[in-house]
């Protein structure tokens, strides 16, 4: 019954002094697209990282209903900022098919079949015609569009996006919110941060409010409101908004 | 004569020397590009020298059982030992100091301790020590046919291990925090590259010498990266340039009295690599 996508509770992680998350808790239903928002330092990048036991957090965290570690190979993440050596010698094709190390495995042959599937994930993010560029040679928005085809190239059914509209076009932010509503409607589930307010609503149908602990989860027609958006940010939020 | 012994002209056993060094330098080469693409060659170097006191304990435990402290596999074996433990040490270190610095320490008491054993080993007049400090500098001159065929297996056998695992070793390297989501596991992988640089120095002791080892994982590997734009054509290309200089190497040893292996080897590959420079350095404007 508890095949739901993600189910945390009580997510508390420390580093050192700094308590990055206190007992934040939340539930992401399948096929659903949750925007996870909050100010700067509020634990958003540490909510994913716990999830996914990339930082040693307290509390529990089930994935289809069972730990968390047994459905990595259904989870799909791309970070905010990916800690790669960009000098590395890899080209852009490379890169995308490593998102398929879990069908090719240690020995078997990398084939047509995934050299077309990689290649087909560079198209859904606008990146086909640079397969064979180097990495470094790639801007930044190039560079996370890269790791958004790697991560679509797992086949996952839970994707977890840390800010992937950062530093992103409009035209190429228009096209990956059409690749993750097509994730959605196959019955994949989204779960990204985000940190324009004014797109949340047309982009997402659940909203995480967070600041160290949750604040309020839900729909957006029901949580995204001024009131929580004042407890998640504080007042002065409002006053830009005016 | 050393356009014979380049022909394997030069006699049965000096062609199936050069053969076996061929294939530890292909060995280096493919096992450093891995080892530089994690920027941990300085590591090698640390592990290298951490192979003498071994050598010099083994040659006493040998001795004292009765043999002349001269038998190539006991040798191994010893400097196997205290290889994997200066790796350790350096490891242990890292938690508090920097890595580079744990590096550095570990690299000299070691190999400090060595010096100290081989020269009390001198002193001794015990076994048959004479020839015994190649293990420095190596000598392909007068190599056994075991030893040759020792070597020429034990590199087939890196580059074979480092073959099957090119993929999540390149993906470790890469970006450990998806490797790890994918299912690889990053410090094994890490043991398992550190396990076959060792079975490099090892096998490399007779031909390049411990002190020069890492010019043969280093060099042809930061070459190769000039050049490729994979990985996989890095470590292709590097274990063909270490394959080239070793072979060139040994032959050149063997038919030239008294020219050390190791340094011949890694001129060669120093060679290689200035080369690229000049001609990449135009490349690139
Ligand atoms: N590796 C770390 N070591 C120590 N403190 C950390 C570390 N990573 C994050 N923090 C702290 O934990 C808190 C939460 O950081 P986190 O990166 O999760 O915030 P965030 O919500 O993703 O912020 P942003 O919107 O800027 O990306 C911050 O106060 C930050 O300073
Ligand atoms: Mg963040």
């Amino acid at each position: 019954m508890s095949q739901i996508p993600l189910d945390v509770r009580d997510l508390t992680l420390r580093y050192g002094d700094v308590l990055a998350l206190d007992g934040a808790t939340a539930r992401f239903p399948k096929a659903s697209m949750t925007a996870i928002v909050g100010p700067n330092g509020a634990g958003k990048s540490s909510f994913l990282k716990s999830v996914l036991g990339l930082e040693a957090a307290s509390g529990e965290v089930r994935a289809f209903g069972g730990p968390v570690a047994d459905a990595m190979a259904r989870i799909a993440y791309v970070p905010q900022r990916a800690a790669v050596d960009w000098s590395f010698p890899v080209r852009v094709i490379d890169v995308v098919l490593m998102g398929c190390y879990r069908q090719t495995g240690l020995l078997g042959r990398i084939d047509r079949r995934f050299q077309a599937q990689a290649m087909a994930c560079l198209a859904r993010v606008g990146m086909q015609d640079f397969a064979r560029r180097q990495i470094g040679a790639l801007s930044g928005g190039q560079q996370q569009r890269v790791f958004l085809a790697r991560a679509l190239a797992q086949g996952a059914e839970l994707y977890l996006l840390d800010e992937p509209f950062a530093g992103v076009d409009a035209a190429t932010e228009a096209a990956i919110i059409n690749v993750l509503k097509g994730l959605q409607a196959e019955g994949a589930t989204v779960i990204a941060v985000h940190h324009d307010l004014s797109t949340v609503a047309g982009y997402f149908d659940r909203v995480l409010l967070l600041n160290r602990h949750t604040i309020a989860e839900g729909p957006v027609a029901e949580i995204f409101t001024r009131d929580a958006l004042a407890r998640a940010y504080g007042p002065s939020l409002m006053l830009a908004a005016e | 004569m050393i356009i014979d012994a380049l022909l394997l002209q030069a006699g049965y056993n000096a062609a199936l020397v050069s053969l076996g060094a061929a294939l530890l330098g292909a060995a280096a080469g493919a096992a450093g590009a891995f080892l530089t693409l994690r920027r941990r060659a300085l590591m090698s170097d640390a592990m290298a020298h951490a192979t003498l006191p071994g050598i010099g304990l083994a040659f006493l435990a040998m001795v004292a059982l009765g043999g002349d402290g001269r038998f190539l596999p006991g040798l191994m074996l010893g400097a196997g030992l205290t290889a994997a433990a200066g790796l350790w040490a350096v490891q242990r270190l890292s938690r508090q100091l920097a890595e580079d610095a744990a590096t550095g320490a570990v690299l000299a008491s070691f190999y400090g301790a060595g010096i100290v054993i081989l020269t009390l080993i001198q002193g001794l007049g015990v076994g048959r020590p004479a020839g015994l400090e190649t293990v420095l500098l190596g000598s392909t001159a007068g190599m056994l046919r075991a030893d040759a065929l020792v070597i020429g297996f034990g590199g087939a056998a890196v580059v074979a291990a480092l073959w099957a695992l090119r993929r999540p070793l390149a993906m470790v390297a890469f970006d450990p925090i998806h490797a790890r989501l994918m299912g690889i596991n990053p410090r094994q992988m890490d043991a398992l590259l550190m396990a076959l640089v060792l079975a490099v120095v090892l096998v490399g002791l007779n031909v390049t010498g411990l002190i020069l080892i890492v010019a043969l994982l280093v060099t042809p590997a930061v070459t190769a990266r000039l050049w490729a734009t994979t990985v996989s054509g890095t470590a292709g290309l590097s274990a063909a340039l270490g394959a080239a200089c070793g072979y060139g190497g040994a032959a050149i040893s063997a038919a030239v009295p008294d020219l050390p292996t190791g340094p011949v080897i890694v001129l060669l590959a120093a060679g290689a690599f200035a080369l690229t420079l000049v001609i990449r350095g135009h490349a690139d404007g």
